[in-house]
C-alpha cells in the first residue's frame, strides 16, 4: 500500500506532547519532549510543530500555520529540537515553557542517507542549519565513524552553536571566533587536504549554494537539507517547491528536504526568499 | 448519516477540497493508516489540465492572519499522465473518486471529458471554472453567459455527474450557479480561494508571489463563504458541497445549515491532514 521509499514514516495525524526540558544557548533555544507515540526519527528529518495552545495572535495576528523544524537529537521516546527567534512562529514557540503542550506532526521528509564504507563524512553547518548536521554526527560517532564538522556562524554570540557538534572548526562572519571569513572556505581547505569525502550541510540558502557549487565544481558528493516554508509538510500544498536541474520543481517536504547537490538547478536561489 | 450526492453514495458529509490533500505523497510519508483512516467520504483531485504544468516558481505561499495566500499555479502531469501514472493509486481509494478539471476554452473541456469518460474509476468530474492564480477559467466562472455557453458545449461529452465549482470572484455568484444549473451542472462547488495580493515586505510595490497574485484561504475566508453558500442555496436547488475556512465540526454544521449537502476541507488540512475526519466525527456524533 505504501510506497516504502525507505524513510522513516510518520503517524497520520498530529499528536500533542508535553515539553519537559528546555535549554537556553545564546540565541538558540532547545526544547524536548517525550514523544511515545511517534517512531525514532532519522537525521535530517523533520516536524511540523505548533504551541497547542495560543497559536496565533502574535505580531501581524500570525502564526497561523505550523512551522517545520529540523529534529536536533532523537531516542528513548525523547525528541529535542532548536530554533531561534526569526518570526512570529518561532517567537511563539520560543514562549513555550516546562509543562506546555507542543502540536506536531512528524517525523516528516528524507533525511539524509549514509556515507559509504571508507568515504569521509563532513559535516558543513550554518547557523541553526547545525540542527540535522548534529544528529547525523551522533549517529555516524554511533556507526564508529570519524566525523569532520565545519560550522559557520555570524559572530560569536552566534557560535556558541558549536557546542552541539564537539570537536568542530569555527568560522565567524566577522572574524571573532575560529577562522575569520565563510565556512565553506574551511570545506574548501578540507577537500584539498583529502577528496574522498562526502558532505553533509545545512545552513543558510546561500551558504549552501556556495556547498552545491563546490561539490558540482569538485565531484565531491554533498547532500543539502533545504529549508523551505511550508503549510503542510507532507505534500498536500506544494508550496515549498525548489527548482532542480531539469527546470521543473521539487516538493521540499516530500522529495527532501535532504537533495543531492547536483540535483539543484544552478539558478534555485534566485527565487528563494523567506517571509 | 450517509449521503447521495448526485447518485454517489458518500458515508458521511465531509470530503476534500481540490489541491489541498495529495494521497499519493501522503501514503508515501503516512504509510497504510492513510487508506485505512481516509479522512474523506470522497477523494477530489488537485486540477488536471489537458497538457502538463510545472506551477509557478517560488515563492508559492504567505501567511497571513488566520490564513494563507497561495499562488501555486496547478502543477500537473496533464491528462495523459494523470490517466497514466495517478488514477491507478487513486483507484484503490477506499472512497468515490472525483477528479478536478480545469480548461481553458470549450474544446479543452470537452477533449479533457473526453478523456475522462471512459474511465469507470472516476464517480464524478468537477470543473474548475474558478481558479484565480492563472490566466485561463477567470471569465468563464465569473460571468453567466460564458459559463452557459462552455456548459452547452461540453455538457453532453461526459455522462458522469458534473460539478462546476464556481469563483467567489464574481460581482453575484447566485447568477452564475443558477447559469450552472440551467445548463446541465448536477452539482456546485464553493467557494474557491478569493483573489489576493501578497505585498513583498522588502520590495515596496512588488509581488511576493512568484506567480504575481494569489488565491487567500483559511479562516480568514470563512464569513465570505458562509454568505456566498447562503445565497447560492437560496437561488438553485442542486445539491451544494461548502468549503472556505472550515476548520471545526461547528464550522462544517454553519454550512450545512446554510443550505450545503456537503461540506469540504481545504486549508485546515494543511494544519492536520487529520482534520476531515475530525470534522467528520463531530458532525456525526
Amino acid at each position: 500500500m505504501s510506497e516504502g521509499d525507505g524513510r522513516v514514516q510518520a503517524p497520520f495525524g498530529t499528536r500533542d506532547v508535553t515539553i519537559d526540558g528546555i535549554e537556553e544557548l545564546g540565541p538558540y533555544r532547545v526544547f524536548s519532549c517525550t514523544d511515545a507515540a511517534g517512531p525514532v526519527p532519522s537525521a535530517g528529518q523533520f516536524y511540523m510543530l505548533t504551541g497547542a495552545e495560543r497559536w496565533g495572535g502574535g505580531a501581524d495576528e500570525r502564526p497561523y500555520l505550523p512551522r517545520a523544524v529540523s529534529v536536533l537529537a532523537a531516542g528513548d521516546d525523547q525528541l529535542s529540537f532548536v530554533i531561534e527567534v526569526v518570526g512570529p512562529g518561532t517567537e511563539r514557540l520560543a514562549e513555550l515553557v516546562d509543562g506546555d503542550r507542543l502540536r506536531l506532526l512528524g517525523p516528516l521528509g528524507n533525511g539524509f542517507s549514509s556515507p559509504g564504507t571508507g568515504i569521509r563524512p563532513i559535516l558543513c553547518g550554518g547557523g541553526i542549519g547545525v540542527a540535522p548536521l548534529a544528529m547525523m554526527g551522533q549517529q555516524l560517532l554511533a556507526e564508529g565513524r570519524e566525523v569532520t564538522s565545519l560550522l559557520g556562524f555570524r559572530d560569536a554570540e552566534h557560535a556558541v552553536g558549536a557546542e552541539f557538534i564537539a570537536g568542530s572548526q569555527v568560522a565567524t562572519d566577522d572574524g571573532s571566533v575560529g577562522h575569520g571569513g565563510f565556512v565553506t572556505e574551511l570545506l574548501l581547505a578540507e577537500l584539498e587536504r583529502d577528496p574522498s569525502a562526502v558532505v553533509y550541510s545545512c545552513g543558510p540558502p546561500e551558504m549552501l549554494d556556495a556547498v552545491r557549487a563546490i561539490s558540482v565544481a569538485s565531484g565531491v558528493p554533498a547532500q543539502l537539507a533545504l529549508e523551505a516554508p511550508m503549510a503542510c509538510g507532507y505534500g498536500a500544498c506544494y508550496g515549498c517547491v525548489v527548482k532542480v536541474a531539469d527546470g521543473s520543481f521539487r516538493r521540499t517536504c516530500v522529495d527532501g528536504p535532504v537533495v543531492v547537490a547536483e540535483e539543484l538547478a544552478v539558478d534555485w536561489l534566485a527565487a528563494e526568499r523567506s517571509q | 448519516m450517509t449521503v447521495d450526492l448526485c447518485g454517489i453514495e458518500l458515508a458521511h458529509p465531509v470530503i476534500n477540497g481540490s489541491g489541498t490533500f495529495d494521497v499519493i505523497a501522503a501514503r508515501r510519508v503516512f504509510g497504510a493508516a492513510v487508506d485505512e483512516n481516509f479522512p474523506f467520504a470522497a477523494f477530489v483531485s488537485k486540477t488536471i489540465t489537458l497538457e502538463p504544468r510545472l506551477g509557478n516558481p517560488p515563492p508559492r505561499l504567505f501567511e497571513t492572519p488566520a490564513g494563507l495566500i497561495n499562488s501555486i499555479g496547478l502543477p500537473n502531469r496533464g491528462v495523459a499522465g494523470y490517466l497514466e501514472h495517478d488514477l491507478p493509486g487513486l483507484a484503490t481509494l477506499p472512497v468515490p473518486l472525483i477528479t478536478n478539471v480545469m480548461g481553458s476554452n470549450a474544446d479543452e473541456v470537452g477533449q479533457l471529458f473526453e478523456a475522462l469518460e471512459p474511465r469507470g474509476e472516476i464517480a464524478a468530474i468537477e470543473l474548475n471554472v474558478s481558479c484565480p492564480n492563472v490566466k485561463t477559467g477567470l471569465d468563464i466562472g465569473a460571468d453567466p453567459a460564458e459559463l452557459s455557453k462552455l456548459l452547452a458545449v461540453v455538457r453532453g461529452k461526459t455522462s458522469k455527474p458534473l460539478i462546476v465549482k464556481l469563483t467567489p470572484n464574481t460581482a453575484n455568484v447566485a447568477l452564475v450557479a443558477s447559469a450552472a444549473e440551467a445548463s446541465g451542472a448536477d452539482a456546485v462547488s464553493l467557494i474557491n480561494t478569493l483573489r489576493a495580493f501578497a505585498a513583498d515586505p522588502r520590495r515596496p510595490g512588488k509581488a511576493w508571489l512568484g506567480g504575481g497574485t494569489g488565491g487567500q484561504s483559511g479562516p480568514a475566508i470563512r464569513s465570505v463563504a458562509l454568505a456566498q453558500t447562503s445565497a447560492v442555496a437560496a437561488a438553485i436547488e442542486l445539491p451544494i458541497i461548502a468549503m472556505g475556512g472550515i476548520a471545526t465540526a461547528a464550522h462544517g454544521r454553519q454550512f450545512l445549515d446554510a443550505g450545503a449537502l456537503i461540506v469540504a476541507v481545504g486549508t485546515e488540512s494543511f494544519r492536520d491532514p487529520i482534520a476531515g475526519a475530525k470534522v467528520a466525527a463531530g458532525l456525526l456524533s
